[in-house]
């Protein structure tokens, strides 16, 4: 099973095994990890699984699409080069090792 | 130590838990559900569910190992039958005979699909859609149809039709009142949803008057309008609105209104040992003002159960937040942020054949919400402007040329 580790705001690392065809988000949420709110389960509606993308991983991630661009332009912490919305990352054995911060601000 | 007993295993009983929780409360945290699953997510039940998008695993809200690691007892497929107040610790006893001992109580008991009072609604295919075994009911007979009436044209019901639709069904929308959705939006965003799904082949009829439900035997076939027109039907779903589930709190004798649960802004019944949230309670607006409100949304769930939980843990802190909905129709993506309830103006951006367009609505020159379509942009930037107690000059919000986000004034 693909790995992810989430970085919480403070410095503090969670590890993960992910299932295959997960998202970075429901992985996230399933085992508790704090910060990462997703009230919309996933539909690309709320903006509140707002992650930063490690730049080892941003080229192998992707760029989000248009419906999560203008989603990320309203997130409540600022958008960076590498944002995007974890719901929306699928994990798979390419991301093994997949590294996230955690937006500090989602409501 | 203190024990809290929830009772209510949907979003908001969950995470009245999980914050207990994140909020270091060590007490023992009991969370009793009637239905044979954990928390799980009901909004893709209607859309990616149906369409085998989304299995019962992924709607799970926590994984069964969560709830163990953070000491949350999470009992499935028992249910609550009688709470005692009285005594000095109060007593519940479930459908099983078990008793469960606590020192306070959390009511997240949800709401129920209202029962359409027609002659017929017993016939194999008339179906509802609240939980899980709805959704598997619906969508164990749903490949076989070749013909959907939906009686109701509120959220639920035009999320099955679209999803209907756009599997091949032959689908028919039965609305009782003058325009779709008219509890909840503008008569702008009713006209359009009604023009979209006829732009797609769903029929809508508004002002129906159905006389019963027909069947073969004990089969359903169709539904008889008054006049005797018979609109056939291989599947009938009712979504005709929910009904607060308030029989616990009755039964406690605690302030009721039509079954809901009236709370304060912190989440306390009229019995401050017991707190209520979600879909079952009344609720001060939580953007401030005299009006009570019910809010049937994922939202609200979880934002006034983390208010709930906070006041158990003995953190006053009151229920604030923008509401905010969103409703997946096909490809029409509806998103609602603020509650339009009492508006006096709306502003429609952008051209709603286009299917793409907000609706902003007013009330005294001030913005209070969005419907937006297809509109993500002017829907986040009003979401971010209420919460900041902001507003947007209503003589500039319809100019597509400017976002919306630059026109954020105090």
């Amino acid at each position: 099973m693909p790995k992810v580790t989430y970085i919480q705001p403070d410095g503090v690392e969670t590890t993960l095994d992910a299932r295959d065809g997960d998202s970075v988000m429901e992985t996230a949420v399933k085992n508790g990890v704090r910060g990462i709110v997703a009230e919309c389960g996933g539909a690309c509606a709320c903006a509140t699984c707002h992650v930063f993308v490690d730049d080892a991983f941003a080229a192998t991630v992707g760029e989000p699409g248009d419906l999560e661009d203008d989603m990320l332009d309203g997130a409540a912490s600022d958008r960076q080069p590498t944002s995007r919305l974890s719901c929306q990352i699928k994990m798979n054995a390419d991301l093994d090792g997949l590294v996230v911060r955690i937006a500090p601000e989602q409501v | 130590m203190t024990d809290v007993l929830i009772v209510g295993a949907g979003q908001a009983g969950m995470q009245i838990a999980v914050s207990l929780r994140d909020n270091g409360f060590d007490g023992r945290i009991e969370l009793v559900g009637e239905e044979p699953h954990g928390p799980y997510q009901r909004p893709p039940l209607s859309k990616a569910f149906l369409h085998g998008a989304a299995d019962i695993e992924s709607l799970e809200l926590r994984s069964p190992s969560f709830y163990v690691d953070n000491k949350i007892v999470m009992v499935s497929d028992e249910k609550v039958i009688t709470i005692d107040l009285s005594g000095e610790r109060g007593l519940a006893v479930t459908d099983t005979g078990r008793e469960i001992h606590f020192d306070r109580l959390a009511l997240a008991t949800g709401s129920t699909p209202r029962r359409l009072p027609i002659e017929g609604v017993d016939l194999d295919g008339v179906l509802y859609l609240r939980g899980i075994a709805d959704a598997v009911d619906l969508k164990n007979r749903w490949e076989a149809a070749a013909s959907v009436v939906v009686i109701g044209g509120g959220f639920i019901g035009l999320e099955v039709a679209a999803g209907a639709r756009m599997d091949g069904k032959q689908v028919t929308v039965l609305e009782a009142a003058d325009r779709l959705i008219a509890r909840a939006v503008s008569p702008e965003t009713s006209e359009f949803y009604r023009a979209a799904h006829e732009r797609r082949g769903t029929s809508v009829r508004l002002d129906a008057k159905i006389s019963r439900i027909v069947g073969d035997g004990s089969k359903v076939t169709g539904v008889e309008l008054e006049g005797g027109e018979v609109v056939p039907a291989d599947i009938v779903m009712v979504g005709i609105g929910v009904i607060a589930r308030g029989e616990l709190a009755e039964q406690l004798g605690l302030e009721t209104v039509n079954g809901a649960i009236v709370v304060n802004e912190f989440a306390e019944t009229s019995n401050p040992r017991v707190i209520a949230a979600g879909d079952a309670v009344l609720l001060p607006h939580p953007l401030g003002g005299e009006a009570q409100v019910r809010l049937e949304s994922v939202q609200n769930a979880v934002d006034q159960a983390k208010t709930a939980a906070k006041t158990l843990s003995g953190v006053r802190e009151p229920y604030r937040a923008v509401p905010w909905f969103w409703s997946d129709q096909g490809d029409l993506k509806l998103q609602i942020a603020g509650l339009s309830t009492g508006y006096d103006q709306t502003v429609v951006r952008g051209t709603p054949d286009d299917e793409s367009f907000s609706v902003l609505y007013y009330r005294a020159g001030r913005l209070i919400a969005i419907d937006s379509v297809n509109a993500v942009s002017d829907y986040m930037a009003v979401r971010k402007a209420l919460g900041s107690g902001s507003t947007i000059p209503a003589e500039l919000a319809h100019n597509l040329e400017t976002p919306l986000k630059t026109l954020v004034v105090e």
